[in-house]
């Protein structure tokens, strides 16, 4: 039988890889995108490829053209995409007074620009399937705004008109498109903030895990969330309750 | 690309007969809506092997025909 394909950004470390080991084991084929191949891409690839299908590709998400070649490189692989993980982010966090407008722009340009080349790139084939599933990765500070992450919280809240819009244009032709927003979650982006008091304000008590985002995104590529689209999901312990 | 050609592309993508879809059909009367012609306009660009860009909405077949007339060249 034909295995479903399922396309990752970000996916060498973190929640990416946490949701590529995931959809592995959820028995979807997995071609994952990175910025560049290091120790931690060749590992993830490694853990993958002992579960299902997989392969690796480089590009920059914030490049329109790359990310067209990447997923042309793709449908060649694989034949088709039939899920769109767009889990790629990064940070550069400063106070707006000392926020250089490089930064601003970097941080947008992967975070938002490369999610919207993501659905640009696919929905193409999609289209042509009748069907598939986009799944944003956005951040709980996109709806609460934090100190210091005014481009993040501006990347991830754009992401959530993006994913809205995207969901009703392409709805008709059964392609969902949902956004989950994790809260405090344990990797290597938020091992600085170990003490921040941001975790005190958390319901449930404790940090997420990659595995909680994770589930999410797997519930999401499933049937069983056949009839949400446009959703914004919070995996958050209860932070992002105002 | 014909006319006759465009008409039974569009019939096809609509599951009509060609003579449903004349030369002065609005996109509107088909049925059609704004996805629906760019998911056209992706079927005449793997038929015509040409990227294709709209600048301006077209609202009939005719105009449809005219436009990638002038896109081929």
């Amino acid at each position: 039988m034909e295995r479903n394909v399922a396309l990752i950004t970000g996916a060498s470390r973190g929640i990416g890889k946490a949701i590529a080991l995931r959809l592995a084991k959820d028995g979807f084929a997995l071609a994952l995108v990175q910025s560049r191949i290091s120790q931690a891409s060749d590992e993830t690839l490694a853990d993958v490829k002992a579960l299902t299908e997989a392969k690796s590709y480089t590009c920059d998400v914030s490049d329109t053209q790359e990310f067209q070649n990447v997923v042309a490189n793709v449908l060649d692989d694989f034949g088709r995409i039939d899920v769109l993980v767009n889990n790629a982010g990064i940070t550069a966090d400063q106070l707006i007074l000392r926020m250089k407008e490089e930064e601003f722009d970097r941080v947008l340009s992967v975070n938002l620009k490369g999610a919207f080349n993501g659905i640009k790139a696919v929905t193409r084939s999609m289209m042509k399937q009748r069907g598939g599933v986009i799944v944003n990765i956005g951040s709980v500070v996109g709806l609460s705004g934090n100190p210091g992450q005014t481009n993040y919280a501006a990347s991830k809240a754009g992401l959530i008109g993006l994913t809205r819009s995207v969901a009703k244009e392409l709805g008709g032709r059964n392609i969902r498109c949902n956004v989950v927003t994790p809260g405090f979650i344990e990797t290597e982006m938020t091992k600085d903030l170990e003490e921040s008091p941001l975790k005190e304000r958390i319901p449930l008590g404790r940090s997420g895990s990659t595995e909680d985002v994770a589930n999410t995104v797997a519930f999401l590529c499933n049937d069983e969330a056949a009839y949400i689209t446009g959703a914004v999901i919070a995996v958050d312990g209860g932070l992002g309750i105002v | 690309m014909t006319l006759e050609k465009v008409r039974e592309m569009i019939a096809n993508h609509l599951g009509k007969d060609v003579e449903e879809v004349l030369v002065t059909s609005t996109f509107e009367e088909l049925g059609i809506d704004s996805l629906e012609i760019a998911e056209l306009v992706m079927d005449f660009e793997d038929e015509m092997e040409v990227e294709l860009v709209i600048e301006e909405p077209i609202l009939t077949v005719g105009a449809f025909y005219e436009f990638l007339e002038k896109q081929a060249k």
